[in-house]
């Protein structure tokens, strides 16, 4: 069938394309002003320690070095979830804390500022371990967080903010099981998502309550409103954003970045530029949460799953702004999975001293599922359900509902995913290689290969607000009000791919604002699957209302009623008599016409994606060699072909199916210090070691917006880790339940060696 | 996690030191030395590249030799800016990101335009030092095979996971691509 647009699901080259590879895109580094100062972060050598005083004198005399600032110079600002972290405090509380501030003329001079300050600690001990943290005993971080236990719930998702899943009677779901399986499984390797632009900000400071802070992250408007809700909403904070170099949800927070160059113009009237260095990027910037869950479920032999009941423990680091949500929405999204009448699922949110817990895409449902998924398979076995099958069985379907963050429960509305399943298990070639559990697909010598599935999808796709201004002018020119920052997904092409299709304008007459939160409205960004249902929505509703005003306006110059025209390429004409036309300037060459579109939320629509992987495991050398990936999905509607390729095929990087391999930042748990914070010691794969991806994208229409569509979004990360597992554990007939599954975990479960640890554990 | 520098001990060059290298068919011609307008011993090429001359086009990541974001050519050659001194550079010619295409018409480098046709970069961050190493194994082996191109790009990060689309436009840049 012919597509009925013009523009969307066409192949255009990125508008920001030349500019990215001329190397004349800016990014926030590439930015320097006059008088600028750079500013630099001491950090703690102790994973928990008293100040107990700081001697800035030496540092400050250093030539160039304008200001040194501890925690006894700075305001009271706090961020975290609830607010425990003070910018700077009096406390550390993991190995890269941040002690003081420095800022000076040249990068150099600060630095060498940092050896000048003199600082006392008094050493406290230090816990790590989540377990460990909840004894009676332990060392606590907070005096707030009695036995390190972080306080429950997001206020900003509403009074019945989701904190568990507790749902039925587990008594009786049990009582009508077939089988059940219980076990303690971890997603707790701390896969880093650097992205290889750092966390860097440049703060001018304009006495005495305005800052204007130009960024380099994902959702450019929310920074100001993060910053001032920690600032204690008396500052006018403004947000500039520009071209981020790769996010993957981490530098959706960096509060605090932002802050240390914040008041470090505050104390010398001059913008500070910081940005952090690798090192700082992989041990001091954020990770994902730990996870680890104690559970117990009940299987029917059909699959049906008949009860969950266990406890979700989710290390925060030293704090979190987002553990809370994250643990709202994976409580949503484990129910999109599983259904079952009969949950007692309890997270507890723990907090250790090690590094801070952020977001990372799979937000709270990835590191949720690639502990519970282990489990359910232990199920399927003894009930003998093909995972595919379980899968397919349970995953959403129209009609059947879930509590979303909010609480409040939501009957999902959309496609039914399994014709995507079944498309994606054909072309995989499922059924020819299932052998069953712990069986392998083939042995070749030492070589075994193995597969396995895993599933995931969000209702995330409608989350939060966006709104949108759409500005026409009279040359038939259009200007796109809306504050995203391009993050990788070429999605502010395809905003202005929307815009062209309502107007139909071509898309080199459409330009955007730079994402400035001081004129353009509110947007949460393209956080979580959002960006095509959400802030498209808001998008469109602005180029509808903008071209509802056009028509309006100029009906009388053609003598019709406003339904009875239609514009395309910057001229109105009568859908009757095309011939009766005027060109947008009729609507005056001293006017413009600004049409206004919002999105509320929507928790009616899930995406979803299915992940088969192939191993082959050489257990000689104990090395996992992903083969094989094929990823199936149904998005409504391809907005941009190449755009979602690459999205697709994201799944190995940024923590997905790597984090399963031998993606894990290495805590060294005797003295709290991340053992591998460079990118030679943090493994990633190669060019020269690419599995082969197949995507398969089926298009069912969407009831979203006017083109159908839902996008993939962030899920493209989720299900791999969990299906890695499976995949090796079936091409050894043994399970493997630690991620990531390094050759010393292989080895030793063949037991070909004796203590190997392999990793963080 | 401080680098500490030395440059408060070390001995001050001379000021008649000078050092000259071409960019991008440019001879630059500069003074070594300590002072803030001067070539420091320690500096990077990376750092004369970005924050000396304004080429910004050549980006650093790692700072560390490990990701390939700072790659440019020495000599025709593919090499890490961020791990190779300035001071070490008299008389080669470096060519950047900016040294592509022809900046008179602003046509651009049939290597820059593959990227562009197959949209082969998502936050394109690693974009500049992707299309340099590319540049250097063309120049090199203007026919390379899929695997050739692999080899080729393996010393370079992209976290977006673009490289599918990467070999695609590195093959459509070679002599068999056109």
């Amino acid at each position: 069938m012919a597509s009925p647009y013009r523009f969307i699901g066409k192949t255009t080259p990125r508008k920001d394309a030349r500019e990215l590879v001329t190397g004349r895109a800016k990014f926030l580094d590439d930015r320097k002003f006059p008088d600028m100062l750079h500013g630099k972060v001491l950090r703690s050598p102790h994973p928990h320690a008293l100040i107990k005083s700081v001697s800035k004198s030496e540092a400050l005399k250093l030539p160039g070095v304008r200001a040194v600032l501890t925690w006894e110079d700075v305001p009271d600002w706090k961020g975290g979830t609830p607010r425990c972290c003070r910018v700077l405090d009096r406390k550390v509380r993991y190995v890269g804390d941040a002690v003081a501030l420095v800022a000076a003329d040249t990068e150099e001079s600060a630095k060498e500022a940092l050896r000048l300050i003199k600082v006392e600690y008094e050493v406290l001990p230090a816990v790590f371990d989540m377990e460990e943290a909840l004894k009676p005993g332990a060392p606590e971080l907070y005096e707030d967080f009695p036995g390190n236990v972080v306080t429950p719930g997001v206020p900003f998702f509403g009074p019945k903010n989701l904190k568990e899943v507790v749902i039925g009677d587990v008594e009786k779901g049990f009582a009508e099981a077939d089988v059940i399986t219980e076990g303690t499984f971890g997603y707790e390797n701390m896969p880093n998502p650097i992205p290889p632009e750092p966390p860097g900000v440049i703060a001018l400071w304009e006495a005495p309550d305005s800052v204007t802070l130009w960024v380099s992250n994902q959702a450019s408007y929310m920074d100001s409103v993060i910053l001032s809700h920690v600032m204690e909403k008396n500052i006018h904070v403004r947000t500039i954003g520009g071209p981020c170099g790769g996010s993957f949800g981490s530098k959706y927070m960096s509060w605090q970045v932002q802050c240390y160059a914040a008041l470090l113009s505050r104390a010398t009237g001059k913008p500070v530029k910081l940005v952090l260095t690798k090192e700082e990027h992989l041990a001091a910037f954020t990770l994902r949460p730990g996870s680890r869950m104690s559970a117990r479920v009940g299987m029917k032999k059909d699959g049906t799953v008949t009860a969950v009941q266990g406890t979700w423990l989710i290390d925060t680091g030293y704090y979190s702004m987002t553990t809370q949500s994250q643990v709202a929405v994976g409580c949503g999204e484990v129910q999109i999975m599983v259904k079952c009448p009969n949950w007692d699922l309890r997270p507890v949110i723990v907090c250790t001293n090690r590094s801070a817990s952020g977001i990372v895409r799979g937000f709270g449902g990835q590191e949720l599922k690639c502990c519970l998924i282990p489990l359910l398979s232990l199920a399927m076995e003894k009930a003998g359900v093909d995972p595919l099958e379980f899968m397919k069985k349970n995953f959403v379907k129209p009609g059947r509902g879930y509590f979303w963050r909010d609480g409040i429960w939501y009957t999902y509305r959309g496609v039914d995913y399994t014709k995507a399943m079944e498309k994606g298990a054909e072309v995989f070639g499922w059924k020819e290689k299932w052998k069953g559990w712990l069986k392998p697909t083939a042995v070749d010598g030492p070589k075994r290969r193995g597969i396995g599935v895993g599933v995931h999808g969000n209702a995330d796709i409608g989350e939060d607000s966006s709104e949108a201004y759409v500005r026409l002018h009279p040359d038939g020119t259009a200007i796109l009000f809306s504050c995203i920052t391009e993050h990788g997904t070429g999605q502010v092409t395809n905003y202005i791919r929307m815009v062209a299709e309502v107007l139909q304008l071509p898309m080199e007459r459409i330009s955007i604002t730079p994402s400035d939160s001081l004129i353009n409205p509110y947007e949460f960004g393209p956080a979580g699957s959002r960006g095509t249902y959400a802030i498209g929505s808001a998008v469109i509703a602005a180029a509808e209302d903008a071209r509802r005003r056009l028509l309006e306006l100029v009906a009388p110059r053609l003598k019709a009623r406003p339904e009875d025209l239609d514009t395309a390429d910057g001229v109105v004409y009568r859908k009757d008599d095309p011939r009766m036309k005027v060109p947008w300037k009729a609507m005056a060459v001293d006017r413009t016409i600004t049409g206004y579109g919002r999105f509320d939320p929507d928790y009616s629509l899930t995406n979803c994606m299915m992940t088969f992987i192939e191993v082959e495991v050489d257990t000689e050398t104990g090395k996992v060699a992903l083969t094989r990936v094929v990823n199936a999905t149904d998005i409504g509607q391809i907005i941009d072909p190449p755009g979602l390729e690459n999205q697709l095929n994201g799944c190995l990087g940024s923590a997905g199916i790597d984090s399963a391999i031998f993606e894990e930042m290495v805590l060294d748990r005797s003295i709290g210090r991340m053992m591998n914070a460079n990118m030679i010691d943090y493994k990633w794969r190669t060019f020269s070691e690419l599995p082969v991806i197949k995507n398969v994208v089926l298009e069912t229409p969407f009831p979203s917006h006017r083109f159908h569509a839902v996008g993939i979004g962030e899920i493209a990360t989720s299900p791999g880790p969990s299906a890695l597992l499976m995949a090796v554990s079936n091409a050894l007939g043994v399970w493997l339940h630690e991620y990531p599954v390094t050759p010393e975990r292989v080895l030793k479960v063949l037991g070909k060696t004796g203590s190997g640890k392999g990793g963080a554990a | 996690m401080v680098v500490r520098t030395q440059k408060y001990t070390r001995k001050r060059a001379r000021e008649t030191d000078r050092i000259s290298l071409t960019v991008n068919g440019q001879v630059c011609t500069m003074e070594v030395g300590t002072a803030p307008h001067q070539i420091d011993p320690a500096h990077t090429l990376a750092y004369t590249l970005r924050e000396t001359l304004g080429l910004t086009g050549t980006k650093v990541s790692c700072d560390h030799g490990a990701c390939g974001s700072c790659t440019i050519l020495i000599d025709g050659k593919a090499a890490l800016s961020c791990m190779t001194l300035t001071v070490e550079c008299e008389g080669k010619r470096i060519t950047t990101i900016e040294g592509l295409g022809d900046p008179g018409t602003g046509a651009l480098d049939p290597l820059q335009q593959a990227f562009v046709d197959h949209t082969a970069f998502q936050c394109g961050f690693c974009t500049p030092g992707m299309i340099m190493s590319a540049k250097a194994l063309l120049g090199e082996n203007p026919s390379p095979t899929e695997e050739e191109v692999k080899e080729g790009l393996s010393g370079n990060f992209c976290r977006c996971i673009s490289h599918y689309h990467v070999v695609k436009a590195v093959l459509a840049a070679s002599c068999k691509g056109r």
